[in-house]
């Protein structure tokens, strides 16, 4: 049988339609710049998740022999100043950077998503309260912020992703708030209201679904901004504590050492570099391939 | 018009207040005590104690709050730092200058590529030029400032011997802090101003201009970047402000004796009324910027103060954002 279909279910086949988001892959597919930066985030993924495999050395093997090595065969990134591979510890770098940059973006997504949407959905007075919060967090420069809040929470992972977290959720309230508010007036959410549908039930199943797209492109390029402000504060020695192979702290460590080893900090910049590049290229695609009335 | 000034003004109070209270709160709960950083840990309790009672640190939270904002809003006192026991204050104000200077040139490098290169990339579109600039741009915004910084240094000041790798004194050493802080500002102003001239280049009175028999020149110069201009002014502006923030981490590379480094120096030494002051300070001075642009705007565009005028003649509130 499934060799041979009949006729109406193949015609069926070559003129459905494709879904939505199908449709928003075959746009985006055609963006070279986009599809570049997807390649380059897949690698990092790979090696952030088979560093263990891929690395030629542990991230903290010392060899007090070898320190100082330029770029090499064996150590293709040459050396530390405790004779560290720094390939291996980018690689493992990349581990952290990527889980700061996802995790404290799923912080500010979900916590500032939420406060729009409410903000939003409920109007009037809530939404004077909030959005003036908001304000008031907007008027702090968000790095300013967030070094404030780590210097409060103290070192470590999980408190520089809940800094860095916060300081950039007030810019997700306000995108999600804009979303939420063209969405509120359409018929179908009034249908929703009327079967007697619960408020949380209708921000959750029926408004936030419907706005996603502003918010995955925020998103996006939100994480390339989290992992260069996470960089940012452990390069002032604010984030993570060495031995961690975090890129920005990996910079901080072999800041004094650049007069004579150049090569310390010039490649753990570069991989910052290439990350956010392909972030921001791969968000911008997709904003382009989401709203093609947006495209510039 | 002043309706418009007068609310914002109002407006900015009222965050004003909402930041104080945010960098207090956070600042209270940082832990450490502020009477162990000022005396060291061979201090007997009973000094902590005596010094605890006179900063007013036994007061209850609320207390403490209202005493610090009285001081701030009355006599502009933020407090006395814990190493120097100088006034924050005085502090802050003594190297703001430097930071002032620090954003202005960063500011100044930002407008001075961005918009021509802009400008040529959208009279220029889809050529060679166009493609360069764009990866140009987004090599600009991807690079952290950080490292940018040093790689200036190991370049200009180590292997070339250009230009000094620290400190703020002369002309020369201005250079490479201003490149830093301002590269990705300018990678962002020079995409603004080619999509907005892009828009303007395509509008009827361009095409009227050239009509006329226009040099291509006096059509792109006086018709069409006059008025792509506007939304550039803007970003510029609010760059401007966001630089003054930003200047921790280029302070910090360049060894500049900035607030942005008075900050980073502090929470280093959990000197908490130094890191709150300074936040304060820069989230006063970023509010009064953005004020200050979004007024600019309204009145560089004569559609929108003819809009405001007219509303005013006919007796009308006038409208705000």
């Amino acid at each position: 049988m499934s060799e041979n279909p009949l006729p109406l279910e193949k015609e069926n086949e070559v003129y459905s339609r494709k879904s939505w988001w199908g449709e928003v892959w075959g746009r985006l597919y055609l963006n070279k710049m986009a599809m570049a930066g997807l390649a380059i985030l897949i690698i990092l993924v790979l090696a952030a998740i088979f560093a263990d495999a891929i690395a030629p050395f542990g991230y903290d093997d010392q060899n007090l022999n070898e320190t100082f090595l330029r770029p090499s065969l064996s150590h293709l990134f040459g050396t530390d100043n405790f004779g560290r591979d720094i390939f291996s510890r980018i690689l493992y770098g990349a581990r952290i950077s990527l889980t700061v940059g996802l995790f404290s973006v799923s912080i500010s997504v979900v916590a500032g998503g939420l406060l729009g949407a409410v903000s939003a959905y409920y109007g009037h007075m809530t939404d004077n309260v909030i959005m003036r919060l908001v304000d008031v967090f907007l008027a702090i420069p968000g790095i300013l912020l967030s070094i404030s809040i780590a210097s409060a929470l103290g070192p470590g992972l999980m408190n520089m992703m809940i800094a860095v977290g916060i300081g950039s959720l007030p810019t997700y309230a306000r995108v999600t708030r804009a979303a939420v508010l063209s969405i509120k007036e359409q018929e179908f959410i009034e249908a929703a209201v009327s079967v007697g549908a619960s408020n949380f039930r209708v921000i959750l199943r029926h408004i936030l679904p419907n706005c996603l797209a502003p918010i995955i492109v925020q998103a996006t390029l939100g994480v390339a901004s989290a992992i260069l402000v996470a960089a940012s504060m452990s390069f002032i020695g604010l984030g993570l504590e060495p031995p961690t192979p975090e890129w920005g702290a990996m910079l901080s460590v072999g800041r004094p050492f650049i007069r004579d080893h150049w090569h310390i900090v010039t490649f753990p910049g570069i991989m910052i570099m290439f990350t956010i590049f392909a972030l921001n290229v791969f968000g911008d695609g997709l904003r382009d391939a989401l709203d093609p009335r947006l495209k510039r | 018009m002043f309706a418009y000034i007068a609310k914002r003004l109002l407006m900015m109070v009222g965050v004003v207040l909402g930041v104080v209270f945010v960098v207090f709160t956070i600042m209270y709960i940082t832990p450490g005590d502020p009477a162990e950083i000022m005396l060291g840990e061979t201090a007997t309790y009973a000094e902590k104690e005596t010094l605890r009672e006179q900063l007013g640190l036994n007061e209850p939270f609320l207390v403490q709050f209202g005493n610090y904002s009285k001081n701030l809003f009355l006599r502009g006192d933020l407090g006395i730092s814990y190493t120097t026991k100088q006034s924050v204050s005085s502090e802050i104000l003594e190297r703001f200058p430097t930071t002032l200077m620090l954003a202005v040139l960063g500011v100044a490098v930002a407008v001075g590529i961005g918009i021509p290169l802009g400008i040529i990339s959208a009279i220029r579109q889809y050529t060679v030029f166009d493609n360069i600039s764009l990866v140009l741009a987004l090599t600009g915004v991807s690079m952290p400032n950080f490292w940018q910084g040093m790689m200036m240094i190991i370049l200009f000041s180590v292997w070339l011997g250009w230009f000094p790798s620290s400190g703020f004194n002369t002309p020369l050493h201005w250079l490479m802090p201003a490149l830093t802080i301002g590269t990705s500002s300018a990678a962002m102003i020079m995409r603004m101003t080619r999509s907005s001239m892009l828009e303007v280049v395509r509008q009827d009175y361009i095409c009227t201009a050239r009509a006329k028999g226009l040099k291509e020149s006096t059509v792109i110069i006086k018709h069409a970047l006059r008025n792509s201009l506007i939304p550039v002014i803007t970003v510029a502006g609010l760059q401007f402000g966001a630089l003054l923030g930003g200047s921790v981490i280029t302070e910090s590379i360049f060894s500049i004796p900035g607030v942005g480094k008075l900050m980073v120096d502090a929470v280093k030494q959990r000197n908490g009324p130094m890191v709150q002051g300074g936040v304060l300070f820069t989230a006063i001075i970023f509010s009064f910027v953005n004020l200050f642009v979004d007024i600019v705007y309204t009145y560089i565009d004569p559609r929108i103060r003819s809009q405001y005028s007219r509303k005013a003649k006919k007796g009308r509130k006038a409208p705000h954002e």
